[in-house]
């Protein structure tokens, strides 16, 4: 059997081959060969499926950076194979659908290789065990997500999109690793599943809140919870196979997967419940209640899909309860919810990928999406419009589709929490309450843009001026979205076959303990109770709204665009690039006095800070040898040599003094017995004079420097400081040997090396490397310097035309 | 560059040259035992290069020193790497250096190092690149 | 001495410092040029001076002065050449391409 290592590095293998020999592959669409991948994977984790429904496991273990225990750990168990079939699954019908819908554009290789990115990315997410690892996967979907955003840079519109969608999930994926990095310090490891098993030991811990609120973040932002939804309407940018796959199908439910994943760990604490059900259900509600005022049917499908986001996330909020202490009675009630979740979250890929693929069909066929210009396409586009309907119907949560049973459900578990004392763990009494009421009035505002899709596009007056254009495409493009909306119906009549098979093992995931007579199955028909007729009271309300909806659209004058989170990201943005500029401005003068003068003045102020802090200052001339005369009269004329240089009139005064510093040195070098470096010194002295001497040849005297009187003052100002700075660290070092010196060592030379010079044996033999460095960097000198001078023709007849 | 005509100098370099390479062979090989070493030699070397190059001019140097001594450089940097390869050849570290002493009739025991080609190698490169930097900037009026 | 020492190369560092902050491309080739003399000589410094022979074996001594300084300051002198070339070329040719060596007017030049 395949291991999940594999099946996670399979796509990014593909994307490497087809980058590095498929290029030019011309003979058929390249389509069809990445079609492969998806349709592999999905086999091999449908073989799974039995296993894993008996109870089985999968943990493979691969050793990746072991010494800071991160290690490739992968887990395979029902929760992850239920995001594990959707992603190949749903992959491959995006696949195939997108070999259509870019038959003609050039740039597929860059297209696929992104995806198989994605694919093998978002695999990555939901199979590691280990959460480093899920973390680097996780960024990886966002940058793949970025890239295939992108995919049209041409566009305004899709540089800006994409650049929004990666700020935001990046910026969550960050406090996520924080999240994380805290939850492993709490818990000494980083496997997911140890922690589970462990999650009894830390509960109380004042960090676990913290930890919650950034896991969270990542979770949220990625799965455009509210207030951080506004980058998936811009994601739409991306070709429709793209918002189908990574923007309803798979990618924004990485956010749903870690709730799902660390509701055993956080499930008891009332802060998760919380957040995750109070800002799922606040997505729905907006999510829905915002859709119904786009124009734009790929926009609209963002906003429902953030909105259906929220049901999912409600639902887990809800679910999470069973864990909660306080409730570990009526704890299996909860477990419904989390059913609930699961089903809705299979049922949302297949509606809404179907409802995606047929606007891209409408976009394809029609070049337009916008709602106000389309119209009557029913008679033309006749199976288009039978899958529309079947995935907005759906959608709305009408039978015979899936997307009632689980609404259904839904509606269920809001119902059973005003049952439960939920005011003994919050002060927020009436919160049971207006849970059923929010839900219910989000669902109507569903409806009505679920009516919209439907009766906008395919009823009412057709205003298309090419009639040649309204027909359905070719047939291979219908696939896909027909397979998808046979699925729609096929699951409302056989729902146990998917729940028995692949959603309770996933339960068994999060909740060990609970067995399967304690879930129950779904069914059609539950008698008419209260669900049952919220669900007709959506209808009845909804068709109202729907009559009027020219009046109803007034409401949204309330809520000005200027106010939005929208308006907020971009002014954040805008503001953040001029106020970058402008601090960069200031210090970046382009003049290299400045620097210096900013890196010393830092500098001398960090280290004589720190040294006065740690009360580092030592003097002692213990030790030190004498001094003879020869060394106060070197001593004494280099410094009349280098005060000398500053007040030279001539450059060539300069120049000699300079050089006369180097031969004193030299001298001083033979006082300290070390013949090498003042022979060295000896020639290298002369050799730069001379090239000071040949450069200045061909450079202008220097004038007579006038600084402004402050300039002047500061820089000596600076300059003593930096030459006091230097002189106190270097007493004190001195001072102070921490050590003893090394060198003794290298006294071994003779029988080492066989050499009796020790300093060159130190050269050639003990930092031989050094020495290898640097005659490479002398090399790369004399290299630069001949292209800088051999350089200037080209620069020179360039400028000569510029003129 | 400037065209110097000073027979006085022209006549003490010629002497005096030969003199800096003398001194600078010494160096060379005076290294392993007594001061002295690659870098300086290849500095006296250059050094004698740049005395001829203000004694005469450049074309009369380059007449008589037919190298082009960036490819110097460069064969000098090979040698410092091919001497730190062939240690790894021979399943050493990296730039491990091996030493023998060996007899030899007249001279007596003499020691053969393999630091002798990185020494080559650390020469070559100071004057190719001395003499390269000193030919560019006198080249290029 | 070493105190004397790494007085002197403190007062060569406030000297180089000095001629750094110059709006003049020469004088700034020339403090970095005696920058590098004051790190030689603090490197010695650091290394003390006792020993009473250089540090080639059989100089009939026990105590060698001592050879790590000595081989750092070696290579330090070799490469500080490389780069004070380097930068006297740059030098030329910015003045060559415009007629300046003052920083203060080479401020944003962009040759094109």
């Amino acid at each position: 059997m395949l291991p999940i290592h594999l099946a996670i590095i399979f796509p990014f293998l593909t994307a490497l081959i087809i980058l590095l020999f498929l290029r030019r592959f011309k003979k058929i669409h390249l389509g069809w060969l990445v079609l492969i991948v998806p349709t592999i994977l999905f086999i091999q984790l449908s073989t799974y499926i039995p296993k894993i429904a008996s109870g089985q496991t999968f943990r493979n273990e691969m050793s990746w950076i072991p010494t800071f225990d991160i290690n490739f750990l992968t887990n395979m168990d029902g929760l992850s194979l239920i995001f594990g079939l959707l992603i190949t699954g749903i992959g491959t019908l995006v696949i195939l659908y997108s070999i259509y819908y870019l038959a003609t554009d050039p740039n597929v290789v860059q297209f696929y290789i992104y995806l198989l990115l994605f694919m093998g990315s978002m695999l990555g997410v939901v199979f590691s065990d280990h959460l480093m690892v899920l973390y680097v996967f996780w960024e990886l979907t966002s940058i793949s997500s970025f890239l295939l955003i992108a995919y049209w840079y041409q566009r305004k519109g899709s540089r800006y999109g994409a650049k929004k969608a990666l700020h935001i999930t990046v910026i969550g994926g960050f406090f996520m690793l924080v999240g994380f990095l805290m939850l492993h310090h709490l818990t000494g490891t980083f496997q997911i599943s140890e922690m589970i098993t462990q999650a009894d030991t830390w509960k109380n811990d004042p960090l676990l809140t913290w930890i919650i609120v950034f896991v969270l973040i990542g979770a949220f932002t990625k799965s455009a919870q509210f207030p951080f939804h506004i980058w998936l309407p811009d994601a739409m940018e991306a070709p429709t196979p793209i918002s189908a796959y990574l923007h309803s199908a798979t990618m924004v439910k990485a956010g749903i997967y870690i709730v799902a994943r660390f509701t055993p760990i956080f499930g008891g604490e009332t802060i998760w419940f919380l957040l995750v059900s109070i800002i799922g259900l606040l997505t729905l509600f907006w999510g829905a209640f915002t859709a119904i005022r786009q124009t734009d049917l790929k926009a609209l499908l963002a906003y429902s899909t953030v909105s259906q986001l929220g049901l999912i996330m409600t639902l887990f909020g809800v679910g999470s309860l069973s864990f909660h202490p306080q409730f570990s009675l009526e704890g299996t009630l909860y477990t419904q919810a989390i059913f609930a979740a699961l089903f809705h979250l299979m049922n949302h890929s297949t509606f809404k990928g179907a409802l995606f693929m047929i606007v891209g069909i409408i976009d394809y066929q029609i070049g337009t999406r916008d709602l106000r210009r389309l119209g009557g396409l029913a008679s033309f586009m006749p199976i288009s419009f039978t899958i529309a309907m079947i995935g907005s119907f759906s959608m709305a949560g009408l039978p015979p589709f899936n997307g009632f049973l689980s609404k259904e459900m839904f509606f269920t578990s809001m119902l059973q929490l005003k049952e439960m004392n939920i005011a003994s763990i919050t002060s927020l009494q009436t919160m049971a309450t207006f849970f059923p009421i929010i839900a219910w009035l989000a669902s109507v505002f569903t409806f009505i843009y679920c009516m919209m899709i439907v009766f906008q596009t395919f009823f009412g007056p057709f205003k298309i001026q090419n009639e040649e254009e309204a027909k359905e495409p070719s047939f291979g493009m219908l696939i896909p979205p027909i397979i998808l909306g046979s699925l729609v119906v096929f699951v409302f009549f056989f729902p146990n076959i998917l729940g028995d098979h692949i959603i309770k093992p996933a339960i068994y995931s999060i909740y060990p303990n609970v067995t399967a007579d304690m879930i129950g199955s779904i069914s059609q028909w539950h008698g008419f109770n209260t669900e049952l007729k919220m669900t007709i009271g959506i209808i009845v309300l909804g068709t109202i709204i729907y009559v009027y909806l020219t009046y109803f659209k007034k409401v949204y004058i309330v809520f000005p665009r200027a106010l939005s989170f929208d308006a907020l990201y971009n002014n954040t943005l805008d503001k953040l690039d001029i106020y970058a500029n402008k601090i960069t401005n200031f210090y970046m003068t382009g003049y290299l006095r400045d620097y210096i003068a900013f890196i010393f003045s830092f500098f001398t102020v960090l280290l004589l800070g720190v040294f006065f802090y740690v009360d580092a200052f030592a003097f002692s001339i213990e030790g030190d040898a004498t001094i003879n005369i020869f060394a106060w009269i070197l001593v004494g004329s280099i410094i009349i040599a280098g005060m000398t240089i500053l007040f030279a009139s001539s450059r060539m005064t300069a120049i000699i003094v300079n050089g006369y510093i180097g031969f004193a040195i030299a001298m001083f070098f033979v006082l300290f017995r070390a013949p090498d470096l003042a022979l060295t010194q000896l020639v290298v002295e002369t050799v730069t004079t001379a090239l000071f001497l040949l450069c200045f040849y061909f450079l202008p005297e220097w004038e007579k420097e006038k600084p402004a009187r402050k300039t002047k003052i500061t820089n000596i100002i600076i300059a003593i400081s930096v030459g006091v700075t230097f002189t106190l660290i270097a007493l004190s070092v001195k001072s102070g040997r921490l050590f003893e010196s090394i060198s003794t060592y290298f006294e071994k030379s003779e029988e080492l090396t066989g050499a009796k010079n020790i300093v060159n044996t130190v050269l050639g033999d003990f930092r031989a490397f050094d020495t290898m460095l640097e005659v490479i960097v002398l090399f790369i000198a004399g290299i630069g310097v001949y292209t800088l001078i051999k350089y200037k023709d080209k620069v020179e007849v360039k400028h000569d035309e510029n003129e | 560059m400037m065209k110097t005509n000073d027979v006085i100098l022209q006549s003490v370099t010629k002497v005096v040259v030969f003199i800096i390479l003398t001194l600078a062979i010494y160096l060379f090989f005076s290294g392993h035992d007594a001061p002295g070493g690659g870098f300086v030699a290849g500095l006296a070397l250059a050094s004698s290069f740049v005395l001829m190059l203000l004694a005469f001019d450049m074309e009369t140097v380059q007449k008589g020193i037919p190298v082009n001594f960036r490819i110097l450089g460069a064969v000098g940097a090979m040698f410092v790497l091919i001497d730190g390869v062939g240690a790894v050849v021979f399943g050493k570290p990296f730039l491990t250096q091996a030493f023998k002493e060996i007899e030899i009739p007249f001279f007596g025991p003499i020691e053969i190092s393999t630091v002798t080609l990185f020494e080559t190698g650390v020469s070559l490169a100071v004057v190719g690149v001395v003499v390269t930097i000193i030919l560019s900037i006198s080249e290029d009026v | 001495m070493e105190t004397v020492i790494i007085i002197l190369s403190g007062i060569l560092v406030t000297i180089a410092t000095y001629l750094l902050l110059s709006k003049n491309l020469i004088k700034v080739i020339l403090g970095t040029a005696v920058l590098t003399h004051a790190v030689h000589l603090l490197i010695m410094a650091m290394g003390g001076f006792y020993g009473s022979s250089v540090p080639i074996i059989g100089e009939n001594s026990e105590e060698y002065a001592d050879a790590l300084p000595q081989a750092l300051i070696l290579t330090s002198i070799v490469i500080s050449f490389a780069v004070t070339a380097f930068f006297l070329v740059l030098a030329y040719q910015v003045y060559k391409r415009t007629k300046t060596t003052d920083l203060k007017q080479l401020r944003g030049f962009r040759h094109e």
